[in-house]
């Protein structure tokens, strides 16, 4: 395996007087796609709110590209070309499709190409693009969220439950989206409920449990395994769907 | 007998006892221990803006609400016994009726300010209260043929309340304490002797202490409240709001409870202060910069903790009577007319207690009284941990 | 209201609905209107048309001066209660220009000598005020981010300490600022016009009308259509994710904190030459005007703080009109009652 993009050792981190993640280790290798799985409360979402810089540091070190980049502000973490989309989305509702475009192009007026591919992504993107994001519909505004992300080349995406509470047929949609980033190599990390969808996108795979990770490798491997599944995640979905 | 008396809270802190002791056996017999016209007239600010000051503390420190119109009521009282006086004469019915009205007033109005803005966020309670208590202000300004606008109203006390009441024809023994203890370095022999004073007991004497066991009973009480099943939830309320409403308080019925009881207690430091005073007029009872100063007390003594208002009222009331003398002397000694001149110069008194309060919020948020706590479970905690090391014989210098 | 709603809204029908719904989705105009019209029949048209354009450049002056607390308030949760000692302090900043370092070219009578004079004197005022806002952003607030309780001490601590160094500097004593020749006296309305022929308008209150739609203006483009403007509205509504995205929010704040502050020193010295004498305590006074202007607005709102202004402005030049004692009071009043109708203002823009 190559060097990773984004490599976790010992990480932890409080919120308030709670001990959330005790000691995570975690390798997001470079050009593919990561899912980290996990029950409610295993500690996921603060992983990736940790790796932003949005949870503070208490021990140990996140690496990316090999660089230390633990306890830095997020706005330093972000420009070095990590995006992030939260679970909530953090869609600024009331700005318009447009605007909440033109603030995640960081670095200048947005790429006339980029926008095309992502208007042939998420065309109601483009039917609603000077309507206030507030009045987009639950699978529209994660449209937009991970629009907002690849808008500018990134080097690492990270993504909390992108599929939570969406339609079948939109969770279809997103689905593809993610197929075509993974064929322009870029890195992703992506918390995930929905096993599923997981398994069609992951390459690699780490499951949480408790503050800290208990289970890393191939996504492959781990679908083919019904009682590495139970043990880990407490379901069984069969290996052959 | 303490522990009923003070509702088992304590100050907790050796010299914070001693603080409180000293400020209170002041206060007792004050009249007898501080000659002049100036010390007596401070002593009775003292017992009256403990009480307001402590009010204030009920919702500043227990409940965090932030409010700018706790003049407004004092004002209320101030005015409510003045005006009440000025139209039915200085008898006792007209006192109890100006009394009366004050204090309905005093309700309706907090009620409708609990009702207006406590529903909301708290910072917009702190907004509105400045508007309104500003509005009020302007309303008595402007209404001069009852109010006597600018110029204020003499206020006419009960004859037994008053100066001309001489209760006693001899007059009591007092004990000048500060001339004592200058005296010591001048004229040992002679200090005790020239020490002692004349006290010519009058009405003004009997308002005194009325105004002081007044102070003392409200800040038993309000000790006796913050203590109670209630105060518990006001500072549940504080902690954590939503929680306190999960767990089925109802906040904004505590809350607009608080500012209600608040604003009764100044309007009768307000009563007080117009007898005592018997002179009332916007700026001494309504005056922005005064509810500045009520805010500096509390903050300075110490929020939430009561204490903190009687600690905080004596210490703000002396730096403003003797800080500018202090300031007089140091800048005496700057060139007349230089920068360091004006920026020491007595009247600049306010900028250097703008500038401690300014640090002290950051750096000693919980004020005297806080502090002083402080120090004290540190020195309890050293002991403790000493105290093991020391029974098994072994020494211990290190750290 | 946002156009999702509208859409969901059935069509007002009749012109009792109609009425309805503009009170319900535009409750500034709405009273707006009313206020005017209520004047009107209170009064001779004369009168009002004076009055009117009184209010508007009174209106304009307090939109300056609160502007720039409503957006502190908005973006940064920060309540900045010694945003009146900005105002004093341009007040103070525009006189020592204009009474001691370039009096002689106020003094004159053209209308060029006196530009020369009053434009440095509003640009220093804006310049002290925006400077001395940097350092109090740095010094003082700083350090109480997100504590509201502490941020209402340490800035009521602080304005006491911008009001005792002005009190330092410029001494105790109110000082007159005498109106420069050319901006004093008023225009006639030729005789000729209906209704309000014969009306003087004075100049200044023109002047102040039109330089405060002017500032409403640009500060409506500048939110409305830069960047900034976006990731300023953005960071209203989500501090975190604006982070998220690369952006530094406490340069941004800092930013907004030191235009507004510069702005409050505008309007004061705006306020300065309009009422041609001042005092440190002048920001208090302007200060209630500034809180009832922001809480009328809805905290955050920079449209609800200019309507809010326009109508405080409006109400105090009525009601000083036909009860002069009771200017203040009606403001006020205005405050609780719309706060009755509409707790949060009447064009909120964040959740308070």
């Amino acid at each position: 395996m190559s060097d990773p993009i984004l490599s976790l050792t010992g990480v932890r981190a409080d919120i308030d007087q709670y001990h959330i993640l005790h000691g995570v280790d975690l390798r997001v290798p470079k050009g593919e796609l990561t899912v980290l799985l996990g029950r409610n409360g295993a500690g996921k979402s603060t992983t990736l709110r940790t790796i932003m810089g949005l949870t503070t540091v208490t021990g140990g070190q996140v690496r990316f590209r090999g660089e230390d980049i633990t306890g830095q502000p997020t706005p330093r973490i972000a420009r070095q070309g990590i995006a992030f989309v939260p679970e909530n989305m953090g869609i600024f509702s009331l700005l318009t499709v447009r605007e909440n475009m033109v603030l995640a192009a960081v670095s200048g007026p947005m790429d006339e190409q980029r926008l095309t591919w992502i208007f042939e992504l998420f065309p109601p993107l483009k039917k609603f693009w000077n309507r206030p994001a507030g009045n987009l519909s639950g699978g529209q505004k994660q449209m937009l969220a991970i629009a907002r992300a690849v808008i500018e080349p990134r080097e690492l995406l990270l993504v909390d439950e992108p599929t939570k509470g969406l339609a079948p047929a939109i969770i279809n949609d997103l689905a593809g989206a993610f197929e075509q980033l993974k064929e322009q190599q870029v890195s992703i990390l992506l918390v995930e409920q929905n096993f599923n969808f997981s398994r069609r996108l992951g390459q690699s795979v780490a499951v949480m449990n408790d503050g800290g990770v208990v289970y890393a490798g191939q996504m492959a491997e781990l679908a083919d395994n019904e009682d590495l599944q139970h043990e880990l995640l407490g379901l069984g979905l069969g290996a052959h769907q | 007998m303490m522990q009923r008396l003070l509702s088992g809270d304590y100050p907790r802190s050796r010299a914070l006892t001693a603080l409180l002791l000293i400020i209170g056996v002041s206060l007792a017999l004050g009249p007898f221990l501080f000659p002049g016209v100036r010390a007596f007239s401070m002593l009775g600010m003292i017992c009256v803006f403990i009480i307001v000051v402590a009010s204030y503390d009920l919702m500043l420190g227990y409940t965090h609400i932030v409010s700018f119109a706790h003049t407004m009521f004092f004002g209320i009282g101030a005015y409510g016994v003045a005006m009440a006086t000025d139209a039915f004469g200085s008898g006792y019915g007209a006192l109890l009726i100006g009394i009366g009205g004050a204090l309905l007033l005093s309700v309706l109005l907090s009620l409708l300010l609990g009702l207006l803005s406590l529903r909301v966020k708290a910072i917009f309670f702190a907004l509105v209260t400045l508007a309104v208590a500003f509005a009020f202000l302007s309303l008595v300004t402007q209404l001069y043929n009852l109010t006597g606008g600018e110029d204020g109203l003499a206020m006419r006390v009960p004859r037994e309340l008053g100066p001309a009441f001489r209760p006693f024809d001899e007059p009591w023994v007092g004990f000048d304490l500060v001339g004592f203890f200058t005296g010591l370095f001048s004229d040992p022999a002679g200090a005790f002797q020239n020490a002692l004073f004349d006290v010519r007991v009058s009405g003004k004497h009997l308002m005194y202490y009325v105004a002081f066991v007044s102070a003392v009973l409200v800040f038993l009480f309000l000790l006796r409240m913050v203590n109670s099943p209630f105060g518990r939830v006001l500072q549940a309320i504080r902690e954590n709001e939503f929680r306190a409403q999960a767990l089925g308080y109802r906040t904004v019925f505590y809350r607009t409870a608080v500012v209600i009881v608040s604003a009764l207690l100044a309007t009768l430091a307000g009563v007080l202060f117009a007898l005592i005073n018997r002179y009332v007029n916007p700026e001494n009872t309504l005056n922005f910069e005064l509810m500045v100063f009520i805010l500096l007390m509390c903050v300075i003594g110490g929020m939430g903790t009561l204490y903190g208002a009687v600690v905080g009222t004596a210490v703000f009331l002396l730096a403003q009577n003797y800080l500018q003398d202090l300031l007089k002397l140091l800048a005496g000694g700057a060139e007349p007319g230089s920068l360091l001149e004006h920026l020491v110069g007595p009247d600049r008194w306010l900028l250097w207690f703008g500038l401690l309060f300014v640090l002290s919020v950051y750096f000693f948020p919980t004020g005297i009284v806080g502090q002083l706590r402080l120090w004290a479970a540190r020195r309890r905690q050293r002991r403790a941990a000493r105290r093991p090391v020391a029974d098994q014989g072994e020494q211990h210098h290190a750290s | 209201m946002s156009a999702h709603d509208e859409i969901l809204e059935p069509r007002p029908e009749g012109v009792l609905g109609r009425f309805r719904a503009f009170r319900e989705n535009r409750p500034h105009l709405f009273l707006l209107v009313l206020m005017m019209l209520v004047a009107f029949f209170m009064m001779d048209p004369r009168t009002w048309v004076v009055l009117t354009i009184s209010g508007l450049a009174m209106g304009a002056m307090v939109f300056l001066m609160a502007s720039g607390m409503t957006l502190t308030f908005g973006l940064m949760n920060v309540l900045n209660l010694a945003h009146g000692a900005f105002i004093s302090l341009g007040a103070f900043a525009g006189a020592t220009v204009l009474v001691h370092w370039l009096d002689a070219s106020a003094g004159q009578s053209s209308l060029l000598a006196n530009l020369a004079a009053v434009v440095p004197a509003l640009g220093f005022a804006l310049a002290v005020a925006g400077l001395v806002g940097l350092l109090f952003e740095r010094l003082v607030i700083k350090p109480v981010y997100g504590d509201h309780l502490k941020q209402i001490l340490v800035t009521v601590g602080g304005s006491i300490i911008l009001m005792e160094l002005i009190h330092v500097i410029w001494g105790p004593n109110e000082i007159p600022v005498p109106r420069p020749d050319a901006l004093t006296g008023a225009f006639l309305v030729p005789e000729s016009w209906p209704v309000i022929g014969g009306v003087a308008l004075e100049k200044y209150r023109l002047i102040a009308v039109i330089l405060g739609l002017a500032v409403y203006g640009m500060m409506t483009w500048v939110i409305e259509h830069t960047r900034t403007g976006i990731l300023i509205r953005a960071g209203v509504e989500d501090q975190e994710m604006v982070e998220v995205h690369g952006y530094r929010i406490r340069l941004l704040f800092l930013g907004v904190f030191v235009a507004g502050s510069a702005l409050a020193g505008l309007g004061g010295a705006m306020w300065a030459m309009y009422r041609e004498i001042i005092t440190a305590h002048m920001g208090d006074e302007l200060m209630i005007s500034v809180i009832v202007v922001i809480i009328l607005g809805g905290l955050g709102s920079i449209k609800g703080c200019f309507y809010g202004a326009v109508l405080v402005g409006l109400i105090n030049l009525y009601v000083g009109y036909l009860e002069p004692r009771l200017a203040a009071v009606a403001t006020v009043g205005l405050m609780v009652g719309v706060l009755m109708w509409r707790p949060q203002g009447l064009i909120p823009v964040i959740k308070v």
